[in-house]
């Protein structure tokens, strides 16, 4: 079965969506993203759409889901490379990602990752790193 | 009002939606619409097209490239022949669903177009028509 890989980068894990998603291969992703986070102690997850054409309400409401799910595992969902055009018309559309970070690049969505985690360690008073 | 091209593709299953995305991408390119109009009407097209699938147990989906004087446009009519929808006012609001959706597929497709109509009838079907001008 055709499945969208996920990459692990140090604690985090990276997913590229590709051009186009079905909707099986959408319901299969975000299956697949839980148990890794499981798995591979993942403190973050970092969701590059910048390869996705349009956005519409059942994408949104996949990665709503990845973030909330996420969230209960106790890592941190940033969606990164949303095109502008993308953005406009999800506005339009009414939908709204609550609890959902972006970020413009992988870069600059590793870098609020690692600020949001050093933040919740401080904020329980360990150590961050 | 001139119809520069007409094309029907059916929709019955997962893969017809994203041959739907692909089809109006395509005719809003050839309609010569800038980045966000394509966006707009293409995610229009895939949220009705997963209605018609879901929702009106597949149906199919006409293509039209319109030309009213200058404006060029595309419209799309998605036909099904499922259950119908009993209270249209309260299906057009956002955030309502009877399935599992976000409800913002017929309510926000109806922002992101110029020309919005649905016609359902309980029992016999539903029929929505988009239309997007330059
Ligand atoms: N083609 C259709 N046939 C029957 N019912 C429909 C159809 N399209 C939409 N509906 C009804 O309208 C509701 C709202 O649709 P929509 O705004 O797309 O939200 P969602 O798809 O998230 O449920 C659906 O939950 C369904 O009850
Ligand atoms: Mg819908």
């Amino acid at each position: 079965m055709e499945r969208i890989p996920i990459l692990k980068m140090g604690n985090f894990l990276l997913v590229t969506v590709q051009v186009d998603m079905h909707d099986r291969l959408a319901m299969t992703l975000q299956d697949d993203l839980t148990g890794r986070i499981v798995k591979d102690h993942a403190h973050g997850v970092l969701i590059d759409i910048s390869s996705l054409e349009i956005v519409d309400s059942f994408i949104g409401r996949m990665i709503g889901n990845i973030a909330s799910m996420a969230r209960v595992l106790d890592a941190e969902t940033v969606v990164v490379g949303m095109r502008p055009a993308v953005a406009i018309t999800l506005v339009e559309l009414g939908l709204s990602l609550p609890g959902v970070r972006t970020a413009l690049n992988v870069d600059k969505g590793v870098e609020l990752l690692k600020g949001c985690i050093e933040q919740r360690a401080t904020a329980n008073g360990h150590v961050a790193g | 009002m001139a119809t520069l091209r007409d094309e029907i593709f059916p929709i019955r299953s997962s893969d017809d939606i994203v041959k739907v995305r692909q089809v109006t991408r395509e005719w809003a390119l050839m309609q010569t619409f800038s980045l966000v109009d394509q966006t707009k009407i293409v995610t229009a097209a895939s949220e009705l097209a997963r209605n018609t699938l879901e929702y009106g147990r597949g149906g199919e989906v006409r293509i039209q490239a319109v030309q009213e004087g200058p404006r060029r446009g595309v419209r799309l009519t998605f036909t099904d022949q499922g259950p119908g929808i009993p209270d249209l006012a309260k299906a057009l609001q956002d955030g309502f669903t009877t399935g599992s959706g976000m409800g913002l597929g017929l309510s926000g497709s109806k922002r992101l177009v110029n020309d919005f109509d649905i016609q359902s009838e309980v029992g016999k079907g539903t029929t929505v028509m988009i239309a997007r001008w330059k």
